[in-house]
């Protein structure tokens, strides 16, 4: 039963991590740096409780999510490809501007500065059931843990065995090359992207619907996990999936533990933080960034 | 270039603009008549349903009932906080009011600036010196500090009483000695919330244990309801019936996962109940508005003094909810015993620790 309980909760943690992770897998292979993830989440989230609360439909939420996501990655997509502009800062800046916006928008639509009112989610309330299997069953039942899911091999597939795949990467690597053969770079790194502000986007949405509620803020350093993932996980797609599953296991243990200190939970936040330096200074192997990564064209 | 001097312009314009920017509120300055109050809210500002709002009320009764103008003023994020508080006090505001302990610095130093300005700050922290004893803040600032500790050990008793019942409300629940607590970020001010909620715990229940859990060691830990829900599932799972949440926001996703399992929560700052009906025990009750009222009838009487102001159980600066949408929820049998205990802890019989057991 503890099995099931544990398992259950990664698997809840781990959702948001895949869905994040994986954008920034897309976005940095085509060459831009994926900062902006928690943006795209915060924006997603809420943007999904404004699309399932006024829709009164969750499906609506999850569209508007999306949605959400996008509109932000275009932004950064429009200042990074189409003005060239330095890709840290822009990212950074377009954080702030998720910060403050949600913020702003949150008072204006629903008079609060602490959380929205309750909106329609995914699954039941879980029937007042207290088991762990109860919960995996909701959670089943979420159609956004399969989407979470799902998205790790597709991603793979569109990286490594589409054409799209080889131009995204291409776009990351080498893009003088890649343009001297026709690629349009520029494009393709506007789609890779808001690709991932798709994603991060869902993984906001993910969050806003469980909790049927945006609250100000309620990402919560998610999205820069899930960077830290991505560049743990070598910019490989299913490296990274496993970067996200160790990442929750870690949380999650810490969540079981029950509050008994057999490690500081200080340590515990450092996990991702102190494994992604080990990782980029070449402990487990080379790790290499796609070698246009941050440059413009 | 052209692009660039048209930006540069763009900015400067908006740069003047914001030169002309006023607080909102009565524009004419202080006059010698009458009393001007200054607010200046935490991040958040108003609408937080907690701190910045309690403040507000009580500043509004105020200005009904003492006749008091008040201003107030919303910063952003970021540094303009001190700026609002010495825009007030540079006024001849007589009384100017920082809303949170994020302004304990701003507040000490424009304290000493402006001797003849009254600034009092709510959840101020007071710092101690080397031997451990506090330091007074200047005479013109007072510290309103809330004994949160009482209002929490109230709540730690009527949580265990309440976890050996089977029946509560309209829901069944198998008996537990084991009670929840969440915190938000691991400081000693959240401490005292978890120490007053033990201390409580076993005042009724010696052999109940207090399963107690942080959500994280930065200021984010305030604002992750993701991660108060998952801690409260695996606190519910364990067999816990009632977890009470020092968390902020962080403390929906508790609620969320006391709707989700069926079980009960107990809020905190102010009351919590419409967050999750029915699943809402009570909440521990900070009253921020009646310090801050206090703080401005004390400026209009002329007997307003620095130094730190305790509001507890006795001063009713904190408590706990009790009304027509909880009464079903707590028998009369457990009230009585609350109330019995809020009454020796305010004649002195109890004394509540502020301060865990390490």
């Amino acid at each position: 039963m503890i099995v099931v309980a544990f398992l259950a909760q990664v698997l809840r943690i781990v959702v948001p991590y895949l869905l994040a992770a994986s954008g920034g897998v897309l976005s940095e292979r085509a060459g831009i740096v994926a900062l902006t993830l928690e943006g795209f989440m915060l924006t997603g989230a809420f943007t999904a409780t404004l699309g399932s609360y006024y829709a009164g439909s969750p499906w609506v939420g999850l569209l508007a999510g999306i949605a959400g996501g996008v509109a932000l990655a275009l932004l950064l997509a429009l200042a990074t490809v189409r003005y060239k502009a330095d890709q840290v800062v822009a990212g950074i800046a377009l954080n702030l501007l998720a910060i403050g916006g949600t913020r702003f928008f949150l008072r204006y639509a629903f008079d609060s500065s602490s959380n929205s009112p309750r909106v329609p989610g995914f699954g039941g309330d879980g029937g007042g059931a207290v088991g762990a299997a109860a919960t995996l069953a909701a959670s089943a039942q979420n159609p956004l843990v399969w989407i979470g899911i799902l998205t790790v091999p597709v991603v793979a597939w569109l990286l490594y065995r589409t054409p799209f795949g080889l131009r995204v990467r291409a776009a990351g690597e080498k893009p003088e090359a890649a343009r001297s053969l026709g690629v349009p770079v520029a494009r393709v790194r506007v789609l890779a992207v808001a690709g991932a502000g798709a994603l991060a986007g869902l993984a906001g949405t993910y969050l806003a619907l469980d909790q049927h509620q945006f609250t100000d803020g309620m990402t919560a350093g998610r999205g820069f996990i899930a960077l830290a993932a991505v560049i743990f996980g070598r910019w490989d797609p299913k490296r990274v999936a496993f970067a996200c599953v160790l990442f929750a296991a870690a949380e999650t243990f810490q969540i079981q533990l029950q509050g008994a200190q057999l490690i500081p939970s200080q340590f515990v936040e450092m996990i991702p933080y102190v494994l992604t330096i080990v990782a980029l200074a070449g402990v487990v192997g080379r790790s290499a960034a796609p070698a246009a990564l941050g440059k413009a064209e | 270039m052209r692009k660039l001097l048209l930006l540069v312009g763009a900015l400067l314009a908006v740069h003047v603009a914001l030169l002309f920017v006023r607080p909102s509120g009565a524009l004419e300055p202080p006059s010698s008549e009458g009393l001007d109050v200054g607010i200046v809210f935490d991040v958040g500002g108003r609408g937080d349903k907690s701190f910045n709002d309690g403040a507000y009320l009580g500043a509004m009764r105020a200005a009904d009932s003492l006749g008091a103008r008040v201003r107030f003023i919303e910063p952003g994020e970021g540094s303009d906080r001190e700026a609002g508080l010495r825009l007030l006090a540079a006024e001849g505001m007589d009384l100017v009011v920082g809303v949170g302990f994020i302004f304990t610095d701003d507040l000490t130093l424009l304290a000493k600036e402006y001797p003849n300005v009254r600034f009092a700050g709510v959840d101020l922290a007071v710092a101690n010196d080397a031997a451990g004893n506090p330091i007074t803040p200047p005479a013109n600032l007072a510290a309103l500090k809330f004994r949160e500790e009482e209002g929490s050990f109230l709540v730690g008793a009527l949580a265990a009483l309440l976890s050996r019942e089977t029946r509560v409300g309209e829901r069944a629940y198998r008996p537990t000695t084991r009670v929840g607590f969440v915190g938000g970020m691991d400081i000693p001010l959240i401490h005292k919330f978890e120490a007053g909620y033990r201390a409580g715990v076993r005042h009724v229940c010696p052999e109940c244990t207090v399963v107690a859990q942080y959500a994280g060691v930065t200021p984010e830990a305030f604002r992750n309801p993701g991660r108060g829900k998952e801690l409260a599932l695996s606190q519910y799972q364990s067999g816990v019936n009632v977890i009470f949440h020092a968390s902020g926001s962080t403390g929906l996703g508790v609620f969320e996962a006391a709707r989700a399992t069926g079980k009960l929560a107990v809020g905190v700052d102010a009351d919590q109940y419409a967050e999750a009906p029915g699943h809402i025990l009570t909440s521990m009750v900070k009253g921020v508005d009646a310090a801050v009222y206090d703080a401005i009838a004390r400026a209009k009487a002329g007997t307003f003094r620095g130094g730190i102001q305790q509001f507890g159980l006795k001063e009713q600066g904190v408590g706990y909810v009790y009304d027509a949408n909880n009464r079903a929820l707590i028998p009369d049998a457990l009230r009585a015993r609350v109330e019995a205990l809020r009454d020796s802890i305010v004649a002195g019989a109890i004394r509540v620790p502020a301060e865990r057991e390490s």
